[in-house]
């Protein structure tokens, strides 16, 4: 327990978590402080990009083996399942309609990328060497869960779900997907010749970029709930804080399964216990247009963007270092 | 200087259905429209703001198309398809051009 708070206070003052409270400080504040829209686009390219590049490059120093597949089908598995568990929790302790409780599940079967990469982050500064191809696991997980959660609605709900054609094609090719795999199987290509030519450009001024992105997250962040915290109830908040906790938990059991190291179970927890706020929404929008927006993104971005950032990734790194012994 | 009457049809509508849009008003013969980005507002589903948006899920374009009278039934049915189930304003206003041939 003292490692966990110890490591938490460590985090909490890291200039990344600094810079995301003062996004948020700024927003409950009203002040006009504001990154373009343009320049948050161009950070949130150059993090998928350099991410993604430093995966591929590290499975070509270390080689690829069954693990590798068995963490993809495992992430496949993970996303599928999750927004089920997501769902009974939700329809147990608030009182969201079945709608409502789909769309809230299967942000949570989907992942944070943000969170992915500072959890990399945090990963690297302690000396953990994750798996490369965790950033793999990571666009593999992306989708699967808006499929259980239209299957959710389908099965306990009034109101249609419909996956519309192109609508699965749109998700799959989306930006971010694209360029986290585009750069992570030129990294994979290229390995260490490819990472020693770019390297001033994405390993140096990688926290710097990492600080401004989330400096932009907490301004958001603190703009959403300033203006949703009225659909915030208690329940609901539970759910943002749990949720988190119960899906690391099988990402926990995951990759201790399939042998990962200490930083490798701690991105899978990572990964399990994240909510999407980028491509999720976007498809619950077009598929689920019935479903409350203000609920899910405050939920996803509000309240366990933030508690993943500050408490989920120490908790997440002091179990996995506690369990595997790294 | 002549000019001829028309009607204006604008239809507010989240980002990620714009693409739907644009190609049922393309499907039903509209060639000419233009997007338009919106800051921000208040509605039925409360107050936002284009900079409280991670996403495109939360943002909201404006799509305004000028033709002429006799086809607005056209394009409001190629339209209402889309944003029957979604969030969004649609409006009609009788506008004038200078150049009938373009619409």
């Amino acid at each position: 327990m003292d490692g966990i708070l110890a490591l938490a206070a460590d985090n909490l003052l890291s200039p990344i978590i600094l810079f995301f409270a003062l996004g948020l400080a700024a927003a409950f504040a009203r002040s006009d402080l504001s990154i373009p829209e343009a320049v948050a686009k161009g950070l949130s390219i150059y993090l998928l990009f350099a991410i993604g590049f430093k995966g591929g490059a590290s499975v070509a120093a270390h080689g690829i083996d069954a693990t590798l597949v068995l963490s993809l089908v495992a992430g496949l598995i993970l996303s599928f399942a999750l927004p089920l568990i997501a769902f009974a929790l939700l329809r147990a302790i608030t009182r969201l309609s079945v709608t409502d409780a789909a769309a809230v599940a299967g942000h949570y079967g989907s992942i944070s990328i943000v969170t992915f990469v500072a959890a990399t982050s945090v990963a690297t500064s302690v000396g953990l060497s994750p798996e490369g191809y965790m950033v793999a696991v990571a666009a593999v997980m992306e989708a699967p869960a808006i499929l259980s959660a239209l299957w959710i609605v389908a099965r306990f709900g009034k109101s249609s779900a419909e996956m519309e054609d192109g609508l699965m094609r749109e998700i799959l090719l989306n930006g971010s997907i694209v360029l986290l795999v585009g750069s992570f199987l030129i990294g994979w290509i290229t390995g260490d010749e490819g990472m020693a030519l770019i390297a001033p450009f994405i390993v140096a001024p990688f926290q710097g970029v990492l600080c401004l992105f989330l400096l932009d997250m907490g301004l958001v962040a603190g703009r959403g709930l300033r203006e949703a915290r009225s659909v915030l109830t208690a329940g609901l908040f539970a759910f943002g804080v749990a949720m988190p906790l119960v899906g690391s938990a099988f990402g926990l059991v995951a990759g201790l399964l399939l042998g990962l190291s200490p930083g490798g179970v701690m991105l899978f927890m990572t990964l399990s216990a994240s909510a999407s706020y980028i491509a999720v929404p976007a498809a619950m929008r077009v598929a689920l247009p019935e479903a409350n927006p203000s609920v899910y993104l405050t939920l996803s971005l509000g309240v366990t963007f933030p508690f993943n950032l500050t408490l989920g990734i120490p908790i997440y790194l002091a179990v996995s270092r506690a369990l595997t012994g790294g | 200087m002549q000019t001829h009457k028309a009607k204006r049809v604008e239809i507010t509508i989240e980002s990620v259905m714009e693409g739907r849009l644009t190609a049922a008003l393309i499907k039903a013969g509209v060639t000419g429209f233009t997007v338009l980005p919106v800051l921000g507002g208040s509605g039925r589903s409360g107050q936002w703001s284009r900079e409280g948006q991670v996403s495109r899920a939360g943002g909201m374009v404006s799509v305004v198309c000028i033709i002429r009278p006799e086809r607005l039934d056209e394009l409001l049915d190629a339209a209402f398809g889309v944003v029957e189930r979604h969030i969004g304003v649609v409006t009609v206003t009788d506008c004038e051009v200078l150049r009938a041939e373009r619409f």
